[in-house]
């Protein structure tokens, strides 16, 4: 039996289009368009004084040109606040093209329309604007200290706090026998996908539609947001994602100024027209994330359990706040982690700099929160000198204690209640995995070889599948093709192949038969979109109803045909058959011309539904009451809150102290997301993930100088890991299947990138001795640190011999 | 001085062995000649710096990177593109390179944006390997290094590199 | 990122080549533009004319002989890399090319357009100052040749201006009784160096050292050459405090911080290459003493 597929780790279906250079990514598409080039500022703060276009009005091919002064309607008001939140007291968005305005470098100024990308820029080249520079806010801490505001009116530059607790912790504090306070900062990194942002426009005068393709995780709401902001009725406009070169959470944010001002020059022009964002617009217009300074507060008894947790986070939201306060809401929340914690309290604050936007990069505030927890257990074990395994072990929710209550409210607006997990299990598989006990037989040998190692755990829970809903249309043909569509985008994730595995698996057909439709709002038209690991929990059980439905109607065809129960049908290899009576079958690709009772017989297959093909039933209508024609059907899955995946991470480091280089020579992944459709893709997700982990570790950060220019905005001096920097990784299972959903499963899109810090942050502290307080670290910052006379030594590495003091 | 001095000029390349001719300006970088006065979007264009490799393409069997060469400079020379990887049969279909079955085979891709580069990396690399032992992880880890990829971790990258120097071996 | 308008020529000969330059202001030549390229792109360069000499012929030749290797204008890195009687004359060459970014990069840019370049983060302008090399420069007036101390002025600035082709790099040979390492530090493989060192050893007949010079790559703002033989003249080579020569190279240089190394941890990685690079030199050298 072919179509039991789920599970299984069946290969690629879009692959055959992708290795061949068949795919169709943004910049693949119209050919014959118009290209669109931005002029954006330079500088990170300033006033628009002047912007003269005369320069630019006689290089040939120029087309058309476009500021501020050019928007109407809707248009011309700021961009919207996608997800407001009572406390963000003070959202601010910009305007797709600044008005008056700059609040970092990279803002859009001036759009140019011109023949050819080469020739748009050249218009840009000539294009002058007069800026007056105000004083740039860049980093958290200048922020919090507010010496100068980025918004005039928000002197403080806060625009959210965000605060929750689950009970009194001053006094569990006070109560506690031991406490720590510490502080702690995490850098700004980015998405990066390899194919940057890009959207296409064509406008057909005739019937005034709209068709827009767009590099896009969120195609049905960027087709609101244009239906809105260009005033068109929704049904005039079509999105389509089509291929997308990969999005990690960038693609999510919309409308980018671009998806509005791109389809207005296309029915201003009555042309198409194309933007495709180069890698430099990528760096400086596109979202960032990750840049945190946490301060930590824990009390803790003598065997290392966490009696109250308080945290305070500042937390860089860049110059606007588009996607309002989900990474302050995950990284307050998700920061718990696997642990039980008595009392907890979380204030982060969301403050306003003049560098990029800050929203969800993979993992969207979870690393944060990961390392916040993660470095707490550590700090306990060094004060106590326990194993940090072990007093995370003290601290693990038991797997009798499911399901298990936060009592906080997630970004989603839903509870926190963990559905399932094994966190012991995790960490013993761990332990086991990296060979946790033997750390210090390593720690020798790499002495002996002039190299400190050091090894380093995180563990971590992660909300995953997030409401509010997504759909699914299942629809067999008359030729037994089974068409399945939902409204969710792909990036990468093998959507096309495990949505077919379920839809297989659950109509009994051969996957080979089953061709998936995703992120297309002519398919389906409503969807919420790919982030928060959900596709596979939210898309994949919509379609697992939409099949159950396709399956339900079948069997009830194919009883009237057979005149048999339709509880004693099975569906196998694409036909409907009595259980265990060979021959008394029917095709489901038969069942389906059957489902559309017709009058004219187009082709062969068609015939045997016309009205003088069989007998029928006089009495009673060709389509039941209540009944529609065609063999398809349209559900939805609305789950009540997310489910948790939970996972458990640990490196080994090894340093040359001469030279300060960090090596990963040990990478371990336990990973738990409950049941699998695909243990291949799966894998994927989290080989690609720890290599993010890894970069945002070790590699990467966002180099802003004071006055936020970006100094690192190339390829070049980004130090995205290549094949030689990314550890090998060692991967074990664990499925705690979740309860919530027909499927069990949880997501795993941004699992593997959740601990890469905490872990490696751990790993450097235990070969080095030092305390690591801020991290990426690069070599020549471990150099600075181990020389500082003023960095803290661990108390482990006092106890510990043959460390360099 | 009979050396003309142009601001635009019509090449002659061989690109996956068909002649093709394309009038351009000087300044067109191959990447976009072959993407859009030729039609062949498989290459892809990740950072138009040479650092990403998602443009890699062929100059007369060599990886280079084609948005670091203008279109004009490989007047003559012979280009091989993604789409050239893989090879007609008598049937009229195609046999796909053994890198390309073995990206499938092992998921050494997921979004595809960065895969045409390294598939005809890895081709060109293993074509011209003459060692007959396996290859070296050292050998797969020098021929995939200068190609980005946020996807995959490269780990099966890796894996699918060994796999096809396995096949494109008992091939020979 | 489109490179800004520009015209271009392709001459058949260095005759040709130089006169596009002698006729058009703001010509700039074109050999393996893999620096070029992105400045172009980026539109930090902006030249009126390319005179791309890929075509002219005679430029693509490695002459390895008892004096030294001299690389033809046109020779791609990943020829010189694998030139087996270059890298017998002069080991560095393939030494220095194999940390030269990656295969694709190598297959097209060239030696010579890298020292042209004059980026004090590529490593060959340090070789042709460690080997005490020098350029042929072809100009209308004719042709001449450029030592390394006169070629490079600043950063990404040399001596050569107006309507001049670099043809061709000479490198001297290394001496007898030599051994030669290069080493590098890179915060990713195949990136430009936070930190690289070439190093040449002579010892005398008895395997004392007699002589101990090296290079460095991204420190400094030209390259320098800096003898070290004071720190070890006259140890046997098995036992000379390398080390002490690796303060001394700390001592001398003056690097500068960027966004990946501070000025103080390229000192630093100035003197541990200079000690594992010498060691591994003198290593190399007493192979050679009979």
């Amino acid at each position: 039996m072919t179509t039991k597929l789920f599970g299984e780790p069946v290969r690629r279906r879009e692959d055959a289009r992708l290795i061949t250079g068949r795919g169709r990514y943004l910049d693949d598409i119209g050919a014959g368009a118009l290209a669109a080039a931005f002029v954006r500022s330079p500088h990170a703060h300033a006033r628009i004084t002047g912007i003269d276009v005369d320069a630019a009005l006689d290089v040939e091919g120029l087309v058309a040109i476009y500021t501020y002064e050019d928007l109407t309607g809707p248009l011309a008001e700021p961009l919207p606040v996608l997800i407001p939140h009572p406390q963000l007291h003070a959202p601010r968005t910009g305007y797709p093209l600044a008005n008056g305005e700059v609040n970092h470098v990279g803002e859009p100024v001036v759009m140019v329309v011109a023949t050819d990308r080469y020739v748009a820029e050249d218009a840009c080249d000539r294009i002058v604007v007069s800026y007056e520079e105000l004083p740039a806010v860049v980093g958290v801490d200048a922020a919090r200290a507010a010496e100068h505001a980025v918004h005039e009116e928000i002197p403080g530059n806060v625009a959210a706090r965000h605060h929750q607790e689950t009970g009194d912790v001053e006094p569990a504090l006070a109560a506690s026998p031991h406490t720590l306070s510490f502080t702690q900062y995490i850098e700004r990194s980015a998405c990066m996908p390899l194919e940057g942002k890009g959207v296409h426009a064509r406008w057909d005068p005739d019937d005034s539609s709209l068709r827009v393709h767009t590099s896009t995780q969120a195609s049905t709401s960027v087709r609101a947001a244009i239906a809105a902001k260009l005033e068109l009725s929704l049904d005039a406009v079509e999105v389509v994602a089509p291929d997308v070169g990969g999005g990690f959470g960038v693609k999510i944010v919309h409308p980018w100024p671009e998806e509005l001002l791109v389809p207005m020059a296309a029915i201003a022009l009555g042309r198409e027209v194309k933007w495709a964002e180069d890698r430099r617009e990528h760096f400086i217009s596109s979202a960032h994330e990750r840049q945190q300074r946490q301060e930590i507060t824990v009390g803790y008894d003598d065997e290392g359990r966490v009696t109250a947790l308080d945290v305070h986070i500042w937390h860089d939201n860049g110059a606007y706040t588009p996607y309002g306060i989900i990474v302050p809401i995950v990284t307050a929340t998700q920061l718990v982690g696997p642990y039980d914690l008595p009392v907890y309290r979380v204030v982060v604050e969301s403050v306003y700099t003049n560098t990029v936007i800050v929203t969800p990069y993979r993992g969207a505030g979870r690393p944060q929160g990961c390392y916040a927890m993660e470095r707490t257990m550590d700090r306990i074990a060094d004060a106590l000198g326990l194993d940090r395994a072990v007093v995370r072990e003290r601290n693990l929710i038991r797997p009798d204690q499911f399901p298990y209550d936060h009592r906080l409210t997630f970004q989603d607006g839903r509870p926190v209640i963990y559905d399932s997990g094994d966190y012991p299990g995790l960490l013993t598989k761990l332990k086991d995995l990296v060979g946790w006990d033997a750390v210090e037989e390593r720690r020798r040998d790499a002495e002996r070889r002039g190299k400190l190692l050091g090894a380093g755990m995180a563990l971590y829970v992660e909300g995953t599948g997030p409401g509010p809903y997504e759909g699914g249309h299942v629809q067999v043909l008359g030729s037994g093709k089974v068409l399945v569509s939902t409204g969710l985008t792909s990036q990468g994730q093998g959507h096309e192949t495990v949505f077919a595995q379920i839809v297989a698996s659950e109509l009994g057909v051969p996957i080979e038969d089953v061709e998936v439709t995703t992120g297309d709002t002519r398919r389906f038209g409503y969807a919420v979109g790919t982030f928060a690991s959900r596709a596979a929990v939210m898309s994949g059980n919509a379609v697992a109803l939409a099949a159950r439905g396709v399956r339900a109607k079948a069997l009830r065809i194919a009883a009237d045909a057979l005149e048999v129960d339709p509880q004693d049908l099975e569906i196998d290899e694409g036909v409907v058959q009595v259980k265990g009576t060979p021959g008394a079958s029917i095709p489901l690709r038969t069942v389906a011309v059957l489902s559309n009772p017709l009058r004219y017989a187009f082709d062969e297959a068609a015939r045997q539904a016309t009205q003088f093909a069989g007998p029928a039933d006089d009495s009673r209508p060709p389509v039941a009451e209540g009944d529609a024609p065609g063999l398809e059907h349209r559900d939805y899955y609305s789950p009540v809150r997310s489910t948790f995946a939970s996972g458990a991470h640990a490196a080994v480091v090894e340093i040359d102290p001469a030279t300060w280089e960090i090596d990963v020579v040990t990478y371990a992944v336990v990973h738990d997301c409950g049941n699998v459709v695909n243990p291949m893709i799966v894998e994927g997700q989290v080989h690609g993930g720890v290599a993010q982990g890894v970069g945002g570790a070790l590699y990467e950060r966002m180099a802003y100088d004071a006055d936020g220019q970006l100094q690192n905005a190339s390829f070049m001096d980004f130090l995205m890991p290549y094949a030689s920097e990314v550890p090998d990784v060692v991967i074990d299972h664990q499925e705690t299947p979740s309860p919530l959903n027909p499927l069990g499963i949880k997501g795993a899109g941004e699992a593997g990138v959740i601990p890469g810090t905490a872990a490696i942050a751990s790993a450097l502290e235990d070969a080095t001795g030092r305390r690591i307080a801020a991290m990426p670290l690069s070599p020549t910052q471990l150099y600075d640190l181990v020389r500082d006379e003023t960095t803290e030594r661990t108390a482990q590495a006092a106890r510990r011999t043959g460390v360099p003091a | 001085m009979t050396t003309s001095v142009d601001a635009e000029r019509t090449i002659t390349v061989t690109v996956n062995g068909v002649p093709r001719q394309a009038t351009v300006p000087v300044r067109r970088l191959l990447s976009d000649a072959l993407r859009h006065d030729l039609g062949l979007t498989g290459t892809h264009v990740g950072c138009e710096h040479g650092v990403c490799g998602a443009c890699t393409v062929l100059v007369d069997g060599a990886p280079v990177r084609s948005c670091l060469l203008l279109a004009v400079q490989v007047d003559g020379a012979s280009v091989t593109t993604v789409e050239g990887l893989a090879r007609e049969d008598q049937q009229g279909g195609q046999v796909l390179h053994p890198v390309q079955e073995a990206f499938r085979e092992c998921h050494a891709l997921q979004c595809g944006f960065c895969t045409p580069g390294f598939l005809v990396t890895i081709a060109a690399g293993l074509e011209a390997r003459d060692a007959d032992g396996p290859i070296t992880d050292e050998e797969v880890e020098e021929i995939v290094g200068g190609n980005l990829c946020r996807c995959t971790g490269y780990a099966n990258i890796k894996k699918a590199v060994h796999h096809a120097d396995a096949a494109m071996r008992d091939a020979r | 990122m489109k490179p800004a308008p520009f015209r271009y020529a392709d001459p058949r000969s260095l005759d040709e080549a130089l006169a596009v330059l002698s006729a058009e202001e703001g010509a700039k030549v074109l050999a393996g533009g893999q620096s070029l390229l992105p400045l172009l792109s980026m539109r930090l360069a902006a030249p009126a004319v390319l005179v791309d000499i890929n075509r002219v012929p005679g430029l693509d030749a490695v002459e390895a002989t008892g004096d030294g290797v001299r690389v033809g204008a046109l020779v791609r890195h990943d020829a010189l890399l694998r030139d087996a009687a270059a890298a017998r004359v002069q080991p560095l060459l393939a030494r220095a090319t194999a940390n030269v970014a990656h295969p694709a990069i190598r297959n097209r840019g060239t030696t010579v357009g890298s020292i042209a370049h004059a980026d004090p983060s590529g490593e060959m302008t340090s070789v042709l100052a460690l080997t005490d090399g020098s350029v042929t420069v072809a100009t209308p007036e004719g042709t001449g040749t450029v030592g390394w101390r006169d070629l490079f002025v600043g950063p990404l600035e040399t001596s050569v201006t107006g309507p001049a082709v670099v043809t061709s790099a000479f490198f001297p040979a290394l001496p007898e009784r030599s051994g030669t390492a290069f080493a590098e530090v890179a915060r990713r493989k195949g990136d430009y160096a936070v930190c690289g060192a070439g190093v040449v050893v002579t010892l005398d007949a008895d395997r004392r050292v007699s002589a101990a010079r090296a290079a460095y790559v991204s420190v400094g703002l030209v390259p320098e050459v800096h003898d070290l033989t004071d720190a070890v003249a006259g140890a046997p080579a098995e036992e000379a405090d390398w080390a002490a020569a690796g303060a001394l190279a700390r001592s001398l240089v003056e690097p500068d911080g960027d966004i990946h190394a501070s000025a103080d941890y390229r000192r630093l990685l100035v003197g541990v290459l200079t000690e594992r690079t010498l060691a591994s030199a003198a290593a190399e050298a007493l192979g050679k003493v009979a």
